[in-house]
């Protein structure tokens, strides 16, 4: 335990020293700020967000994720020549860099929110919380793939090619491909399988969180307006339960491999 | 105090190791020598651990090492790559990898950590007093490479592995880090070291062992293999094995 936690607190001081990472969170700053200012209310500057985050949060920390790894190489097995467990390192190195990555972003779109006085209305709040909920797991989510990537494949550029091909997959081909299949078989009643579809997308399910929290329609994304008509109260809770076996696999994955991996 | 009985490895289509033997005995250096991808490093990283055998024994210290981490303990390993991350202080590296040892004993009540023993000779004899504080990217190779053997020799431990250790480094700095590996044989303490450098292992090995194509060709004192080729020095005894037409 002590040398996760060691290990843990390492990698957010290391992190925390880092220039992307104070970017990326100036990035969200830049944007939370700027939409509140002229965004024209609460509740638009938040919708708009939510498409930021959306986008924005899965391609960079499944890239990050990856290029963090693949720099750390000599260092990571510097410390796996010392007496540490190959499951305490990944732990701790996992948590460290989701936490980082997570904290960065959280900052960043909260604060103007806060310094604006907007967190003092109940509902801004609520979806603030939620943003901000679903702005972590989709850091858990992709930061456990990069770091699940660069632990499986040995080369660099093909590792970054698939962190970013899964990321458009997730974040852009997946809505394409389900638009295709509603226009090709619109005659079927097809919501039990676009049901099935968004369980099977991370990014899906934080936008249909999002969605029943903010109730409005602005979002795009099928998959999610179906959601929500099935599943009006219960919905909620199955897409954050989707969610954390979403970011429970490639974490547990990532360890796996990681355990076995040749350096 | 290593003992390595049919060492196999393959990565993909290459047969890096192929049924490797090796002793190394405590209280010598031991030099391993080989032309380029004939296994060395991933002998090295299989007696750490960072390389999983396909099959075969490592044993190191009568430990046979199978995963459980304990045993690295008594193991002080130099790289070949002394690659940190960039923001990262000297000192904090020392001060991480010092927690991580001090955390590695098990067996203990909670909230014991046990200081292991600290030999700081090299910081001193490196001058990296002054270093300690900078980023690690701002330091020169060779400052980074002086890191990275203090880092090793840090723990005193009873088995050192060093990887071209004086690679990248000066006269002065290489001299000051052969008394030291010298100096760790004449306490009783075992080194493995592998460089492309014959004259410096010459200095330096009481044993040699020579791999080709994953396994090994000879190994034994120094003196057996200059004896045995009839050659004058280390290199070109190592050359003449490596020509040789392999006894049967």
């Amino acid at each position: 335990m002590n040398a996760i936690r060691t290990i843990f607190l390492y990698q957010l001081r290391d992190l925390a020293r880092s220039k992307w990472l104070a970017a990326y969170g100036l990035f969200f700053f830049i944007a939370s700020e700027g939409l509140l200012r002229y965004g024209g209310g609460d509740v638009r500057a938040m919708v708009s967000l939510s498409t930021i985050v959306l986008f924005v949060v899965p391609l960079v920390t499944a890239v990050y994720g990856t290029v963090y790894l693949y720099n750390s190489r000599e260092f990571t097995e510097l410390l796996l020549a010392q007496p540490v467990r190959r499951g305490q390192l990944y732990a701790g190195l996992y948590s460290g860099i989701t936490l980082a990555l997570s904290l960065g972003a959280i900052a960043g779109i909260a604060v103007p929110f806060i310094v604006h006085r907007a967190v003092l209305d109940a509902s801004v709040r609520a979806m603030l919380l939620t943003l901000l909920g679903a702005t972590a797991a989709l850091t858990f989510v992709f930061t456990g793939l990069a770091l699940l990537i660069a632990i499986r494949c040995e080369d660099r550029m093909r590792g970054l090619g698939a962190a970013i091909a899964i990321w458009l997959a997730l974040a852009l081909v997946y809505d394409g491909l389900v638009l295709v299949a509603v226009a090709t078989f619109g005659d079927y009643p097809l919501e039990r399988a676009m049901l099935g579809a968004m369980l099977l997308n991370p990014v899906d399910l934080a936008r249909t969180l999002l969605l029943m929290q903010l109730d409005s329609s602005a979002l795009m994304g099928y998959t999610g307006a179906v959601f929500q008509r099935f599943f009006a109260g219960t919905g909620a809770v199955i897409a954050a339960v989707a969610l954390t076996v979403w970011i429970a696999i490639p974490a547990l994955a990532g360890a796996r491999a990681f355990r076995r991996k040749d350096f | 105090m290593i003992e390595i009985r049919g060492l196999t490895k393959r990565f993909g289509d290459l047969d890096v190791l192929r049924g490797l033997n090796l002793d190394v005995a405590r209280g010598r250096v031991t030099a391993i020598v080989g032309p380029n991808a004939a296994g060395k490093t991933t002998l090295i990283k299989s007696i750490i651990g960072l390389t999983r055998p396909d099959s075969g024994l490592v044993t190191v210290d009568g430990v046979v090492v199978n995963g459980d981490e304990r045993y690295r303990a008594a193991i002080g390993y130099m790289p070949q790559i002394a690659r940190f991350p960039d923001n990262m202080t000297a000192g904090e590296l020392l001060r991480l990898v010092r927690d991580l040892r001090g955390h590695g004993v098990k067996g203990l009540p909670r909230g014991v950590i046990v200081a292991p023993p600290i030999d700081e000779e090299l910081v001193e004899r490196f001058q990296l007093r002054t270093a300690l504080d900078k980023p690690m990217r701002t330091l020169s190779g060779g400052s980074r490479q002086k890191v990275n053997a203090a880092l090793a020799f840090l723990f005193a431990p009873p088995l050192l592995i060093l990887d071209e250790p004086t690679a990248g480094l000066d006269p002065v700095a290489s001299s000051v880090l052969k008394d030291k590996i010298l100096g760790a044989r004449g306490q009783g303490r075992t080194v493995v070291i592998t460089s492309h450098v014959m004259s410096e292992l010459e200095e330096l090995a009481d044993d040699v062992a020579v791999l080709i194509e994953g396994v090994v060709r000879f190994a034994g004192p120094l003196t057996d293999l200059k004896r045995c080729t009839r050659q004058p020095s280390l290199e070109r005894a190592v050359a003449s094995v490596l020509t040789r037409p392999v006894a049967a």
